[in-house]
């Protein structure tokens, strides 16, 4: 048996979400209470009961809260973090042990991944060896609230409150990835894959190794400014071009293939408004004239590294 | 033809800038159709899925409460005293300096920064400010460019120090991927190769620093003479 397994930690990330939803319901000057109160219990909903509830009923509780948050029902509360002053008092006050806990969550993962995953009984282990590396992260982060508390004196009440506010800063967009592996399901259940196989085979001389690499960080690239997130089009554009052509007629090592492939995709990120979180949202955070004027500062940054990982790709991928 | 409907109602729907998650949903609900998938097979996929990546999100949802109680005690602040000592700051080297303490701490897992939470605050008012000691007031167009290009040093740090990092959302997403479709890809080499690219874009960071510092000198040069 697994002592430590990962749904575990799923169910501290729901019991967060459910904390959230209870202190935006009983906050009376809440401007969406119970659409935003909804929205958090749902999703804590969908990470509490995970597997043990059917994938047809968990889509139908994703379906509510998108439509929540297309309704524009889902919103951050009013209340504001604490003075400046006092923040600065604090400041003053714990110097650089404040830096501690937010270390200690990444020392824990590296060393989770390399020693946790390993430590194994007869009948039992520690953590569930695939996932040592995300076990080990979930782990970090709970033992580094318990050295927050005890380094700042606080209450437990007082991350669970600090985080609600900082969940709900973010909102809707927290489900993006998510939806958007959903999005990639159904996309590889349609056959896009083969669909832009056909298309690039047609367009490039795909024989060719060098074309196929080429093909690929282009394709990564053009769906990633077309659907403005580079995790929606990796599944894609790798099912389509990357493993037929580069991994199994090249044999191109898929490792390098997809770590280069996915920057390929970043790369497109910067130049595209569709990835609004990144180009638009900034220029109106910064009250810029022009909204297009992170892309404009970004593309030129954006297309010689785009030029560079093709022939970083071009270089490696077939060599390991 | 049949991405090409996905496609297009993401297109639609950034035009008319709903909410992105419904976008998502549509151009789901498109693919899935035009693959002859009923409603409920549609739906029930998303929520297959949903649940199989619930550990993109689990990370956030379990530091943001210690990033909430950090915040809280003066984090933020002390972060900016540290950086703010530094002597010799020019607005290039200030986002410069921020790009490599993005990459750096991301690439270890640590996501400090973003849009609202460091690049509004602290990074563009210190760019700026580093520009202003050199140069005076600054025209709207310059302080434009260096906001600007703020913003672009929080995105190129942000994305290519991450997949340096194994625990967070891209190169698990790889490993899940490619473990879906029977090639076994360990998360260690994906963080490994992300690695080249990670320097490039550094190096392309600080060209693009001393173009800015060049371009607000050129702009901001004052005749040594006012009439």
């Amino acid at each position: 048996m697994t002592l430590l397994p990962l749904e575990v930690f799923h169910g501290l990330a729901g019991l967060v979400f459910l904390a959230t939803a209870g202190s935006v319901a009983t906050d009376r000057h809440h401007p969406r209470r119970w659409g935003s109160a909804g929205f958090w219990a749902l999703l804590s909903l969908t990470f509490l009961g995970g597997k043990a509830l059917p994938p047809l009923a968990v889509g139908y509780l994703v379906l509510a809260m998108v439509l929540l948050a297309a309704a524009g029902l889902v919103g951050a509360g009013t209340t504001a973090g604490p003075e400046p002053a006092q923040r600065w008092a604090e400041a003053r006050r714990l110097g650089n042990r404040l830096f501690r806990p937010a270390l200690l969550i990444p020392a824990t993962a590296v060393a989770g991944s390399l020693v946790l995953g390993r430590l194994q009984g007869a009948n039992w282990r520690l953590l569930e060896a695939k996932q040592a590396t995300l076990t080990s992260l979930g782990l970090g982060a709970v033992l580094a609230i318990g050295l927050g508390i005890h380094l700042t004196g606080a209450r437990l009440r007082e991350p669970a409150k600090e985080g609600g506010r900082l969940l709900q800063s973010i909102g809707w967009a927290l489900l993006l990835p998510q939806m958007l592996a959903g999005l990639g399901g159904t996309l590889t259940r349609a056959g896009v894959g083969d669909g832009i196989a056909g298309l690039a085979s047609h367009l490039l001389p795909m024989g060719n190794p060098f074309a196929a690499v080429l093909a690929y960080c282009l394709g990564m690239a053009v769906f990633t400014i077309c659907l403005g997130n580079a995790f929606a089009a990796f599944p894609v554009v790798t099912l389509g071009i990357g493993l037929p052509f580069v991994v199994q007629a090249h044999h191109g090592n898929p490792a390098i293939m997809g770590a280069v492939g996915m920057l390929c995709g970043y790369c497109g990120t910067l130049v595209t408004p569709m990835a609004a979180n990144f180009n638009l949202v900034p220029a109106f955070l910064l009250e810029l004239r022009d909204r297009n004027a992170v892309i404009k500062a970004q593309w030129p940054l954006a297309a010689a590294l785009w030029i560079l990982n093709v022939l970083l790709m071009a270089l490696l991928v077939y060599r390991f | 033809m049949i991405p090409r409907a996905g496609i297009l109602a993401t297109i639609w729907g950034a035009a008319r800038r709903p909410n992105a998650l419904l976008l998502v949903l549509a151009a789901g609900f498109a693919a899935g159709a035009a693959a002859g998938m009923s409603f409920n097979q549609i739906v029930g996929e998303f929520g297959r899925r949903f649940v199989e990546n619930r550990y993109l999100t689990m990370p956030v949802a379990l530091m943001l409460p210690l990033v909430g109680l950090l915040e809280r005690h003066g984090l933020r602040e002390r972060a900016a005293d540290l950086i703010g000592r530094a002597r010799g700051a020019t607005a290039g080297r200030v986002l410069l300096l921020y790009t490599a303490a993005r990459q750096i701490s991301i690439a270890l897992g640590v996501n400090i920064g973003g849009h609202a939470g460091a690049v509004r605050p602290l990074i563009a008012p210190m760019a700026e400010g580093a520009a202003r000691a050199r140069h005076g007031e600054l025209s709207a167009a310059a302080s434009e460019l260096i906001r600007a290009h703020a913003a672009l040093a929080e995105n190129v740090g942000n994305f290519f120090g991450e997949d340096v990092f194994v625990a967070v959302g891209a190169v698990l997403l790889m490993k899940g991927f490619f473990e879906g479709v029977g090639v076994p890809v360990g998360v260690w080499p994906l963080a490994l190769w992300g690695i080249p690219t990670a320097g490039f874009a550094f190096g392309l960071m600080w060209w693009r620093a001393r173009t800015l510092d060049r371009l607000i000198e050129g702009m901001e040069a004052k005749p040594a003479a006012r009439p």
